[in-house]
């Protein structure tokens, strides 16, 4: 076990936005956290990195508690985060933002930054731009290659998707695969659940602070009840369902195999769907 | 960078009619080599030496006497919107009490002369340590709060400041403290006309020397400070506070840290105030001070060196040189004041990278939108 949650509370003034939320991340995973607004994502996100305090319940990261451990001090044990809303640093050039990724780490982090520069070309381009002037999935890329350089063991990605154009979400959900691949564990907080099923092996589905389903991801591109809700339902009709149950058997039978080949089977899916 | 700049431009369109040459200077500052910036700066700070020179007198200030304005307020306000620069301009945290650490420093000069015969030498480390740690004391509790809610509680520390000062018998009452002895003079070291280091009543170019010497001082300080790992923490946390600390910065470590140097800077001013004018009041640390060096740093460029002095010897110039207008020299510095954060609101000469913050629109103030953050802390949570 990576990271778990266990009962966790979280508030802000008196209302309570996470009502008891468990979870477990195991290594070379990539779980994905889906729900609507408001739902608790982003604040489950923040609790784990340290950006808000739980008011109950405990965080464990690698057997630890870490429940007390400030922010910044949770980069060093391995937990990178991309936050909401991108969160890069508008005024910095693109090296600048990835160096402040690589902030806090004593050690050489030159392998690292060819990786990020490897993984995201465009940023390579844009070495020398104000962070502030680049797209929105440019700067989805840099706060990914950014989270990249601090050499997490976890990385917490909320909404890589939000504002993207389709095209552009393709790219980034299978750069997140390859960084997958070399053996980096993945937290994703999607609203674009069916994308993020897609890309997850298990999933959580979190709704009003709560954790309602916890699935496999397949099972839950399957399961009517979380495409009425969250999948647009049963709108397109039968057509829809084929695709989506074609989906599920695709995922199904890759969640059997390792990780690499359910990569390259959803690499495959993807154009489908469109 | 550029492309930033170009964009800027376009979209400022006439407004950005003064930053075509500006410009020009800039990037050819970026490139300049080393001995090409020690000549400006070394003819800069000769600039500042013969800056009192009597004959700059009827045009800089005709009616008051130009060497006195030259300490107060103009030298008194670069320093001053220098130790703000590190607080609003690299941390981008709003300070309205600033003026509160100017005062600490003159008290300690005030109180401890008098009282205990301290002389100035030893009360300067003094009162600059006091001041910081009062910036400690008023950071640790309140640096949690950010944008507006900060700046809130920085400016009821300014007016308690000055209401202890009022209604503290042994800091002298609302009648202040007299007779606070000048700096020791040593005699017979001439320049330009001056007696250097001769501190009477009468000539106030001396202290003008030395607030020269410690705006020098504090200006390499800064731009040390800017270009260190301490400066990026600031640039960071100033930029996306939360962003900050996910990628390890001890972002309350740090504006503590901003807090402090700013207020140490700011009790520095207070000390070569107080040895100056030999006599402290309350009435001398209004709010407006504090409105007004915020005013310089804003107007001038935050974050940038350059700007920031620019900025505060208009603020204090200004108003000196056109004392004629009497009543209505404050709406026609207000109208200054309106016009520039209407045509250039990024500030005269600032710096490129709160330009690009701006541009992007985060407003290149960090982060004003407030936001209580609540970590660590459960008692705040229940005021929202």
């Amino acid at each position: 076990m990576l990271l778990e949650l266990k009962d966790v509370h979280v508030h802000y003034g008196k209302i309570e936005a996470l009502k008891g939320v468990s979870l477990q991340v195991d290594e070379g995973e990539i779980v994905s956290l889906i729900g609507g607004n408001g739902a608790g994502k982003t604040t489950t996100l923040k609790t784990i990195s340290g950006l808000r305090s739980c008011s109950s319940g405990s965080v464990f990261f690698e057997g630890a508690d870490i429940g007390s451990m400030p922010g910044h001090r949770r980069v060093l044990a391995g937990i990178g985060q991309a936050p909401e809303g991108r969160g890069i640093f508008p005024g910095m050039s693109v090296h600048e933002n990835l160096l402040m990724g690589a902030y806090a780490r004593k050690d050489d982090h030159s392998k690292e930054l060819a990786e990020a520069y490897e993984l995201f070309p465009r940023l390579a381009e844009r070495r020398s731009q104000a962070a502030g002037t680049m797209s929105g999935g440019e700067q989805q890329m840099l706060a990914i290659g950014r989270a990249l350089l601090s050499k997490p063991k976890v990385l917490l990605l909320d909404e890589p998707s939000m504002g993207l154009a389709p095209m552009l979400v393709q790219q980034i959900f299978s750069i997140i695969e390859e960084i997958n691949r070399r053996g980096t564990t993945i937290l994703l907080v999607e609203q674009n659940a069916q994308q993020a099923l897609r890309l997850a092996h298990r999933a959580y589905v979190l709704e009003t602070g709560r954790i309602v389903r916890s699935a496999p991801a397949s099972e839950l591109l399957d399961d009517p009840q979380v495409r009425a809700a969250y999948l647009g339902g049963d709108v397109g009709g039968g057509d829809t369902g084929d695709t989506a149950g074609a989906e599920g058997e695709a995922g199904k039978v890759a969640l059997g195999k390792t990780a690499p080949e359910t990569g390259k089977a959803d690499g495959e899916d993807a154009p489908d769907a469109e | 960078m550029s492309d930033n700049t170009n964009k800027t431009a376009n979209t400022a369109g006439w407004r950005g009619a003064l930053s075509g040459p500006l410009e020009a200077v800039r990037t050819h500052w970026d490139r300049a080599p080393g001995w090409e910036r020690w000549a400006v700066y070394v003819l800069l700070i000769i600039g500042a030496l013969f800056l009192p020179y009597e004959g700059l007198a009827p045009v800089m200030s005709p009616e008051s006497a130009w060497s006195t304005i030259l300490f107060y307020p103009i030298g008194i306000y670069v320093l001053l919107a220098l130790g703000l620069n590190v607080v609003i301009g690299y941390a981008g945290m709003l300070d309205l009490g600033y003026v509160a650490f100017w005062a600490i420093g003159a008290y300690t000069m005030a109180t401890m002369a008098v009282k205990h015969g301290i002389g100035f030498w030893p009360l300067l480390p003094c009162g600059i340590v006091l001041a910081a740690v009062s910036g400690v004391i008023l950071g640790a509790p309140t640096l949690r709060l950010r944008g507006d809610y900060l700046a809130i509680v920085t400016l009821g520390f300014g007016e308690i400041v000055r209401k202890v000062a009022e209604n503290t018998n042994w800091l002298g009452g609302t009648r202040g403290i007299n007779n606070i002895p000048h700096p020791p003079s040593h005699e017979g070291v001439w320049f330009a006309g001056v007696d250097l280091f001769t501190y009477k009543i009468r000539d106030a170019r001396p202290y003008y020397y030395l607030l020269v010497a410690v705006i020098v001082l504090v200006v390499i300080f800064s731009k040390r400070l800017e270009a260190s790992r301490i400066g990026r923490s600031w640039t960071a946390i100033r930029e996306d506070e939360d962003a900050a600390e996910i990628m390890g910065v001890p972002t309350f470590k740090f504006k503590l840290l901003s807090f402090a140097t700013g207020a140490a800077i700011g009790g520095a001013a207070g000390v070569v105030f107080a040895a100056k004018t030999s006599y402290v009041a309350p009435a001398n640390f209004p709010f407006l001070l504090s409105a007004t060096i915020l005013a310089a740093v804003v107007l001038g460029g935050a974050g940038n060196i350059p700007g920031v002095i620019v900025g505060a010897f208009l603020v204090a110039w200004l108003p000196e040189r056109f004392r004629g207008l009497a009543d209505y020299r404050d709406l026609a510095f207000g109208a200054i004041l309106v016009a520039m954060m209407i045509f250039r609101p990024e500030g005269l000469i600032p710096s490129r990278q709160r330009k690009a913050e701006m541009a992007e629109g985060g407003g290149g103030m960090g982060h004003m939108g407030a936001e209580i953050d609540t970590s660590g802390s459960e008692a705040e949570v229940g005021s929202r």
